[in-house]
């Protein structure tokens, strides 16, 4: 049966989504499930773990160097710990992907990254060549799997559970050569396009870089991000920086609202991974609606007012 | 004097098709000793070819003996021609006429054959610099050429220099190749500066659209070379389709549209997907998938419209002059053997004095001269000339007469008086769905913040003049979708996107007023064409 | 101090790539091969750094058939100054390239090693990190900004939050991001300079690294298609297709 470790991901205080999203894939990869929570003051956190649903038992340990999430230290405790698992996991995030290749090295394993499908403890599926390609991975045979997992393929999973919480003392002290100077987040207001889960973009439809405004209102609402097309953007609706498309940002937030939007290809590109696509467009035949999952063809001057009063 | 870093060779050829790479080798076969640059502005040879492309191997087997048992990688030999003439859903099978007859002669991707090309080149020890785009002509002191200046890269948008600037060298040079294939805007610079061109007529042009597609299995016959006339075009436009079967399951399928159109509604990339939505072209491609697309003009003004070739210190050769012979549609067996020519004048002569009367002398003007009446025929329509064709082939051009050759910018009518022909066009279903859909194929890429490479000489014209005369054929005549007027009537604007520019240099031909000049954007940009 | 880079070649970023019909792969035939673009930056950056009189050597390495050779001498006309090709004709995986990398390290004893932070082909992003690990030294995954100060370094990574610093002593592992800098273009002469200067060729065996340990990658499939959309009538239908899918 495949013992599974995952290293939570979280800030101190709360626990990262992230983190339940590699339950689901734990789920499916099938066998005991048993979480590490790493850092300082973390009881809150691990008491979030042990609610996660399928999981064993929570591994808290506790030290000040452990503090900060530095590769290096988290990852001699995770290979501490390893002896006893068949799979590492750790999300596909800023966090897992800097931590868990360190961990496979020293466990002596290729990674496999990016997890989007998992078919038992030996089979894998994930993206090559920027999404173009699915490629199967399969560990070399009885060989310990550590992989990331790619939270835009993974439901989070539920938090009725309540499994134990064991403490264990941290069994290295700190790496003398990494030290941690500190994190500077996104200035607070709106979401950083990039990374946003919720992404509203206009098109050349608003007209001027004053209805744009109308975007921004909305987003404000829904805790969006917001892009534009690059016909908004060579209009001047817009600074270049909200460009998406295939010249602009390729995002894949679980949410993409595009008003007035035509969905030329070039534009599509850089949306195709979204989670669902929602399209407001006054053209029925416009290109968007043979990719959009939800379509309504009305004018975005009469819906967008309509959208902001069901919100409110 | 100048503060640019200079190279020295003693022959700099602009362009990396097959009029420049053929020239390069055979001048490295015959006098190993030279030194020899290519420059070329495309990121890699091949990004900027585009052709159909049947060739007809004798230069190769001059130039490449053995070429045979080590071809390019897509390289199959014909075994059929049809010629076809369509109406919207029913066609016609006519004789094949001496020109379209190709036992003998290749099916290529000539991008692939250029790699090819270069790869032997390299192997005799040219420097091949593909990324960097010759952008002007230097001139010597007493004003002759002396070489190239490499374009400046890292410019911003608004001309300030970026982070990345590096400035251009100069490449100097006793002798200039210019080899940048049709409408090359060096070449054009210089026919203008020499008045080149006042002896002979102006150039005419066609633009060439080609899409390179996977089909379902079986759908392709090996070695089968189509061409079709008649719909989707009118009588009076002249152009049709080639239709050339590879192996892999892959059909190259394109169209050409004679410039000289005369309707400013014309869209000559519907006209190309109209023609695939014909029944037996759709049965083709059902199915299939789209590997890559673009566009590329022609020259076809053959013998009347070549201009004199030599220049002090540079020869202009391949279709930067238009050596293209039109009925058989191949450009590249004149094109190498222009090349090869101009390599063995320059090593026997060290000097471009004496080239253009060589070449006038070779088997390159005299297969010109051969079918020179055969386009001007179709001046008067398509049956006319299809009839005057016929007699020219037959009587192997020997008749006395020599049509004369009319400009494009010139051709198109005005709008006030005219209408544009009923086309019985049909709703269509096959890819690409438009023209910014088929530039995504074509994977063109600019960085956007560099300055716009389509200069507009004179843009009040567009909103004053053209607009009222011929509704901005701009818009309609790119096949990228570069050029769009847009905001409400009364405040139109001319918007240019550059960056889906595929140098084809259709806007520089056809533009009514030629107040387009195309030049060259930061070497490495535009088409990324893989295999065509 | 000695700065090592690792240079893949890979298909160039502008390639539209298609997945080949029997799934063995994906379609490189007649493709354009480039230097991977995370690569060129991470060279770049060390050429800044010896430009700053911080570094005396660049080094570019990297591992491949004989086809890699055109990349780093791609690397050496930016402003390297030699180049060392592990000659392998295997496809290899991150594991084994770290390995290998850490035996160049052994002979070439860099302050420095700078990394791209992934590749554009496989997309692992895993190099770095184990190399770091199987040298015992710092990594400073996905780095936009770097600080050299004598021994040790102030590294800024773009991280999920927003922007972390830490601090490493040299020697250390770098991977870099794409904001770190912008990389210089080739100027001509320097191609021709590029081919006299100094291209070691060791093969993987020669170094004493087997193969192994790979992870059994096969079947590739194009990305699985958006299921049809569905339409809706007007702003409020819209709301609640979206509150019944758990998106508001």
């Amino acid at each position: 049966m495949s013992r599974i470790l995952i290293i939570a991901e979280h800030d101190g205080s709360s626990l990262n989504l992230s983190t339940a999203k590699c339950v689901t894939c734990a789920q499916a990869i099938g066998g005991e499930i048993d979480i590490a929570v790493l850092g300082h003051g973390i009881d809150s956190v691990a008491a979030a773990a042990a609610a996660l649903d399928s999981v064993s038992k929570v591994i808290a340990i506790d030290a000040q160097h452990l503090a900060a999430p530095l590769a290096v230290n988290w990852a001699s405790e995770a290979v501490a710990l390893s002896a006893e698992y068949t799979h590492l996991l750790g999300p596909s995030t800023t966090f897992g992907r800097d931590l868990m290749p360190r961990i496979a090295a020293l466990c002596g394993v290729n990674q496999i990254s990016d997890i989007m499908e998992a078919n038992g403890a030996n089979s894998f599926k994930r993206p090559v060549y920027a999404g173009n390609a699915i490629v199967q991975a399969e560990p070399a045979s009885g060989a310990r799997v550590v992989g990331t997992v790619r939270v835009a393929s993974w439901k989070a999973a539920g938090d009725g559970a309540s499994s134990a919480v064991e403490n264990v003392a941290a069994s290295s002290s700190a790496a003398s050569h990494t030290r941690y100077v500190g994190l500077t987040s996104e200035g607070g207001g709106r979401p950083d396009l990039q990374s946003a889960p919720k992404v509203i973009s206009g098109g050349r439809a608003l007209a001027s870089e004053e209805n744009f405004q109308m975007i921004y209102k909305l987003a404000d609402k829904l805790g969006a991000g917001v892009g534009a097309s690059r016909a908004a953007v060579d209009a001047g609706y817009c600074p270049n920086d909200m460009q998406v498309g295939q010249t602009g940002k390729i995002i894949s937030p679980d949410l993409y609202i595009a008003f007035g939007i035509s969905g030329a290809i070039q534009h599509v590109t850089g949306i195709k991974d979204a989670g669902t696509i929602v399209a407001v467009n006054k053209d029925s035949e416009a290109p968007i609606f043979e990719i959009a999952d939800i379509g309504l063809v009305g004018d975005l001057f009469n819906v967008i007012p309509e959208l902001e009063s069901l919100l409110a | 004097m100048t503060d640019r870093e200079i190279m020295k060779y003693d022959v700099v050829i602009v362009g990396a098709g097959p009029a420049g790479l053929s020239c390069a080798i055979r001048l490295k076969q015959q006098k190993p000793e030279l030194m020899v640059a290519v420059i070329e502005k495309s990121s890699e040879i091949g990004a900027h070819i585009l052709s159909g492309a049947v060739i007809e191997p004798q230069p190769l087997d001059d130039l490449l003996p053995g070429w045979r048992e080590d071809p390019p990688s897509i390289c199959i030999p014909v075994e059929k021609d049809e010629i076809w003439l369509l109406s919207q859903t029913g066609r016609w099978r006519l004789p094949t006429p001496p020109q379209q007859k190709n036992h003998g002669n290749f099916i290529v991707s000539l991008g692939a054959m250029c790699v090819w090309l270069a790869s032997k080149a390299e192997a005799l020890e040219v420097d091949i610099f593909p990324g960097y785009a010759a952008a002007e002509i230097h001139y010597t002191a007493e004003g002759a050429v002396g070489g190239v200046i490499i374009g400046d890269m890292g410019i911003g948008r608004e001309g300030e220099h970026k982070d990345t600037y590096m400035q251009g060298i100069e490449i100097h040079a006793p002798i200039t190749i210019l080899s940048e294939g049709v409408r090359g805007h060096l070449s054009k610079q210089l026919i203008k500066k020499y008045a080149l061109d006042k002896d002979s007529d102006p150039q005419t042009y066609g633009i060439g659209m080609k899409e390179l597609w996977r089909v379902q299995p079986g759908k392709s016959k090996p070695g089968l070379v189509q061409h079709t006339a008649g719909w989707p075009l009118d009588s009076k436009t002249y152009g049709g389709s080639f239709i050339y079967h590879l192996d892999k399951d892959r059909i190259a399928i394109g169209f050409v549209c004679g410039l000289d159109y005369e309707d400013p509604e014309f869209v000559p990339f519907e006209a190309f997907q109209q023609m695939k939505n014909h029944p037996m072209v759709h049965e083709m491609l059902e199915g299939g998938e789209i590997l890559s697309s673009g566009a590329r003009a022609i020259a076809e003004g053959g013998y009347q419209s070549l201009p004199k070739t030599e220049l002090p210190g540079a020869l202009i050769i391949g279709d930067s002059a238009g050596t293209l012979n039109v009925p058989k549609i191949k450009g590249t067996h004149q094109a190498m053997r222009c090349g090869m020519l101009a390599a063995e004048h320059i090593a026997e002569t060290s000097s471009a004095v004496g080239f253009d009367a060589r070449l006038r002398d070779s088997a390159v003007v005299r297969e010109l001269y051969k079918v020179r009446n055969i386009r001007p025929a179709f001046y008067k329509g398509f049956w006319r000339g299809f009839i005057r064709a016929a007699i020219e082939t037959v009587t192997a051009g020997k008749l006395p007469t020599t049509l004369s050759i009319h400009p494009d910018d010139s051709s198109l009518k005005k709008l006030d008086g005219y209408s544009s022909p009923h086309r019985n066009w049909v709703d269509r279903d096959l890819p690409p769905r438009d023209r910014l859909a088929s530039v995504y194929f074509a994977t063109t890429a600019h960085d956007e913040d560099q300055p716009v490479h389509l200069q507009i000489l004179e843009p009040d014209i567009c909103t004053s003049r053209c607009v009222k005369e011929y509704n901005n054929p701009c818009t309609r005549f790119c096949p990228a979708h570069v050029y769009e007027m847009v905001g409400d009537d009364a405040a139109k604007q001319l918007q240019i996107n550059s960056a889906n520019c595929v140098h084809c240099k259709t806007c520089d031909i056809k533009d009514p007023y030629q107040i387009i000049n195309w030049v060259t954007p930061e070497g490495g940009s535009g088409p990324n064409y893989q295999n065509m | 101090m000695k700065i090592l880079i690792g240079i893949k070649r890979v298909v160039d970023y502008n390639v539209r790539v298609r997945v080949l019909p029997d799934g063995s792969g994906v379609d490189t035939d007649g493709v354009k091969m480039s230097v991977n673009p995370f690569d060129e930056i991470a060279l770049e950056e060390a050429l800044r750094i010896k430009e700053a009189g911080n570094a005396e050597e660049v080094i570019v390495v990297s591992a491949g058939g004989d086809e890699c050779q055109q990349q780093l001498r791609t690397g050496l006309a930016m402003g390297a100054d030699r180049a060392i090709q592990i000659q392998t004709s295997e496809s290899l995986q991150p594991l084994s390239v770290a390995r290998a990398f850490l035996k160049i390290i052994e002979r070439e004893e860099p302050g420095l090693v700078i990394l791209g932070k992934q590749a554009i082909d496989d997309d692992n992003s895993q190099t770095a990190q184990m190399l770091a690990a199987l040298w015992d030294r710092p990594q400073a995954t996905f780095a936009s900004r770097m600080e050299l100060n004598g021994n040790s370094a102030v590294v800024t990574r773009e991280v999920d939050a927003g922007l972390e610093t830490i601090e490493i002593d040299l020697p250390a592992v770098v991977s870099v991001d794409l904001r770190m800098n912008e990389p210089r273009f080739v100027k001509l002469p320097d191609i021709m300079k590029a081919k006299r200067k100094p291209l070691e060729v060791i093969s993987l065996d020669e170094l004493g690294v087997a193969v192994e340990g790979q992870i059994n990658v096969s079947q590739f499939s194009p990305p699985p298609q958006r299921e049809k959309g569905i339409m809706v009538d007007d702003a409020a239908q819209l709301v609640q297709e979206l509150k019944n899918r758990g998106l508001l």
